[in-house]
């Protein structure tokens, strides 16, 4: 098992190339989320704004 | 229904926002499957290469990443290319979507190829021919990014984000044979190349899974992205009404 982690010397490389792609990989799926959740918010208080709107006119 | 008339149903906001919704598990679930047996077969299944030892194990990583970077530059441009044309509004929140994706890998595979380079070249970077068109692809990226941000309007950043993109295609191609038309230290094409592959089925499928679960994780992350772009175009449509008294209703 130890030497599965080694890497046959070249443990260093090989982590830190699998755990930049991790860190990009998850970034990727947080970022997307976030961009979404975030425009779903603007969308929906604009929203209501609109409608709070009406409400006064009428 | 016609072609015609499925065609212009997908190209609604409304539908297309639905439609990515739905879709959304079909690429994220074949993707986490297909990146995940990569990994194992990558790290664990694949023997040791002759030449480079466990260190070709970057591969799994570097190539895919590399491909990926590639193949949403394309679908920016094309998606840009197809918007600025036909004035379709989805076609640019496509391109939108895809633009800080493809900066990503392209990213990933710079810092990998630079950490494979180390103990395989003896250096972490040299401006050859390859490494210098990858970087610039990264720089279209990052450029196509800060130009939009800089507009407030959105459809003026669409149209003027949208040349940039369709000018940087030419860098594809580029990158692509920058290995055979130039003397490179990037060795040359591993997969797809005449002769067939360089590879034993045992380094090479874990690759092809790998191709493959990131061409459906990047399917996936457009699909969340591409709704928040067309939110963003689409505020106060009417359909987003039924959608938050919806969204109210089932949370």
């Amino acid at each position: 098992m130890s030497e599965f982690w080694q890497m046959g010397g070249y443990a260093a490389y090989v982590w830190s190339a699998y755990a930049l792609a991790a860190i990009v990989l998850v970034w990727n799926v947080i970022s997307a989320r976030a961009s979404h959740a975030e425009a779903r918010q603007r969308a929906e208080r604009a929203l209501q704004m609109e409608s709070s709107d009406q409400g006064r006119v009428a | 229904m016609g072609t015609w008339t499925w065609f212009h149903k997908l190209s609604s906001p409304p539908h297309f926002y639905r439609i990515a919704g739905k879709m959304l598990p079909w690429y994220a679930v074949p993707a986490v499957l297909l990146i995940a047996y990569a990994i194992y077969g990558g790290l664990v299944l694949a023997p040791a290469d002759y030449q480079q030892g466990d260190a070709f194990r970057i591969i799994y990583v570097h190539a895919p990443a590399a491909w990926l970077s590639l193949m949403c530059y394309t679908v920016m441009a094309v998606a840009a290319a197809v918007g600025l044309v036909w004035r379709i509004k989805l076609a640019h929140a496509l391109a939108a979507a895809t633009a800080p994706i493809g900066a990503s890998f392209a990213f990933l595979c710079l810092a990998t190829g630079s950490i494979w380079g180390r103990p395989m070249w003896g250096t972490w970077w040299t401006w050859d021919a390859r490494l210098t068109s990858q970087l610039i692809l990264l720089f279209l990226y990052l450029g196509y990014m800060a130009l939009r941000s800089a507009y407030d309007d959105l459809s003026k950043a669409d149209r003027s984000s949208a040349v940039l993109a369709i000018v940087g295609i030419v860098n594809v191609p580029i990158i692509h044979f920058s290995v055979t038309w130039w003397n490179s230290l990037h060795q040359g094409s591993t997969v797809i190349r005449k002769g067939g592959p360089a590879m034993p089925p045992s380094m090479l499928v874990p690759l092809i899974a790998a191709f493959f679960g990131f061409t459906f994780l990047y399917a996936a992350l457009a699909c969340i992205r591409v709704r928040a772009e067309v939110l963003r175009r689409e505020r106060n449509a009417h359909w987003l009404k039924d959608l938050s008294t919806r969204s109210v209703a089932s949370e």
